[in-house]
């Protein structure tokens, strides 16, 4: 491991102050600290950020704020999350294993990085951690990798369950930086690769995830499934956050729908979602809704196999969810 | 750096790089060699020990932001010479081969019998379910065993769960 300057900042604001390039903030290190021992990052200096007092999880209006700060463990173990969010307790519980939940945080849960075996391997190419070096995955095992919005430069996935419950839940990202704060409206924080694939997401150099605000919850029934090669502590082949509103006549008044594992954002289903509002809450539109939103998907020769596994975890969610 | 660590009960200074990892400070300096090196990238489980009381991958805990923090290795799980009731189950019920994943068994049996709330397989996310073989070996999965005495290693948390 590179060797690099260490510094627990005080407040955000004293983080923000402390940034300087070639600096990352730490969270809690489950990902940064494993990216540096494998020389993908390599940070001059790193800003602790882990032990900010923005550990909280407090009502706010008619929803949630969440502090960026806040333990994965303790967002999927808290009295109001299980209650009123429980697609999102269901899917920080899917993600990892109870010691990586307990050090992993909310903010840097959301930044991690992809889990493309090519990035992690700096002895290959990837436009993503090296840009211009090209993209290995293209060509050669791509299995697990994106079939919506990829690029010819990147075809990597976003590996958080997390973050795509926050997309159905259309939840919001407070940052603070050098420019001041601003709020991100999820699945926006992260973007899709295009020619510029090293950047995940949409934040500027020295923005710092301060919270996110979890909005009402969606009226109905809502569910996260995740679809994954064994049956606890790994990352998906596609995940599911649905959530399902049905009137009395039996159609479907709103729904929301995101998937993981597909692409290199939380991919939010708004074909899908279109599709369903106003028809009646079946098999046939449920399959109907999934077929809208295939007909965007860009599957590679080796992982073609996660469109019909995409239309059948749409299907089966939707029926769970029907009442 | 320096930092500070209570570890075991005892106050523990030391003088750290900010690179090295809290399994190394705890194996190489502190001469705590029961937390174990596996993968080194939190895959495994073996270097499981309780930072405050909850269970984390020592591995990908640089030591330098644990400063201040109060570690529990297996080394700290019993009391004087009577052994903590996950080693004695384990004993008990055979739930080891080669022994090299046990301290972090151990450790993460012990932080995740603390923990209650719903797991993955729970059903119902407002419920506290109770432990049963299912619970543990979902609440368990970041512990690898490559002896494969998974079987041995529920039935034991499952007796001191009880």
């Amino acid at each position: 491991m590179r060797s690099f300057e260490y510094a627990r900042a005080g407040d955000p604001a004293d983080a923000v102050a402390r940034f300087r390039p070639g600096a990352m903030y730490l969270g809690g290190g489950t990902n940064l600290v494993d990216l540096m021992r494998l020389g993908v990052a390599e940070p001059e200096f790193l800003v602790d950020v882990s032990r900010l007092p923005l550990d909280r999880i407090e009502p706010d209006g008619d929803g949630l704020r969440v502090g960026a700060a806040v333990r994965n463990s303790d967002l999927g173990a808290h009295p109001l999350v299980r209650e009123r969010y429980p697609m999102l307790a269901r899917a920080v519980l899917a993600g990892a294993s109870g010691q990586i939940r307990n050090m992993a945080t909310v903010g840097g849960n959301l930044l991690q990085r992809t889990r493309c075996p090519y990035f992690q391997d700096v002895s290959k190419p990837c436009n993503k951690r090296q840009p211009g070096s090209g993209c290995p995955a293209i060509a050669g095992d791509h299995s697990n990798l994106a079939i919506f919005g990829h690029s010819s430069a990147c075809v990597a996935t976003h590996p958080s369950d997390m973050a795509v419950a926050l997309a159905a839940l259309d939840a919001r990202v407070h940052v603070t930086g050098p420019g001041g704060d601003r709020v991100i409206p999820m699945p926006g924080l992260h973007r899709l690769p295009g020619d510029e694939p090293e950047r995940d997401t949409v934040l500027a150099p020295g923005e710092l995830v301060t919270a996110v605000h979890l909005p009402a919850p969606p009226p109905g029934a809502s569910r996260y499934r995740k679809v994954r090669e064994r049956a606890s502590f790994a990352f998906a082949l596609v995940s599911i956050a649905a959530a399902l509103d049905v009137a009395e006549d039996g159609t479907v008044r709103d729904c929301r729908i995101a998937l993981g594992a597909v692409a290199h954002a939380p991919w939010r289903c708004e074909r899908a979602e279109r599709a369903l509002r106003g028809a009646p809450a079946g098999e046939e539109s449920f399959t109907r809704a999934a077929g809208a939103e295939l007909e965007q998907a860009r599957p590679l020769p080796r992982n073609a196999h996660k469109v019909p596994l995409v239309r059948n975890l749409i299907v089966l969610t939707l029926l769970e969810l029907a009442p | 750096m320096e930092i500070t660590l209570r570890v075991n009960g005892s106050r523990r200074t030391v003088e750290v790089d900010p690179r090295v990892s809290l399994l190394d400070l705890l194996r190489e300096r502190l001469g705590l060699t029961g937390s174990k090196k596996g993968c080194d990238h939190g895959q495994c489980g073996a270097c499981t020990v309780l930072i405050d009381g909850r269970r984390a991958n020592a591995c990908l805990a640089l030591a330098v932001a644990q400063d201040g923090s109060d570690i529990t290795t297996v080394e700290g799980l019993a009391d004087g010479d009577r052994p903590h009731p996950l080693q004695a189950a384990f004993i008990e019920h055979d739930a080891f081969q080669c022994g090299y994943c046990t301290p972090g068994q151990l450790c993460s049996a012990a932080g995740m019998l603390a923990e209650g709330g719903p797991s993955a397989v729970t059903e119902d996310m407002a419920a506290d379910p109770a432990l049963t073989a299912e619970e543990i070996r979902e609440r368990m999965s970041g512990n690898l065993c490559r002896c494969g005495a998974y079987p041995n290693i529920v039935t034991a948390i499952a007796e001191v769960a009880r």
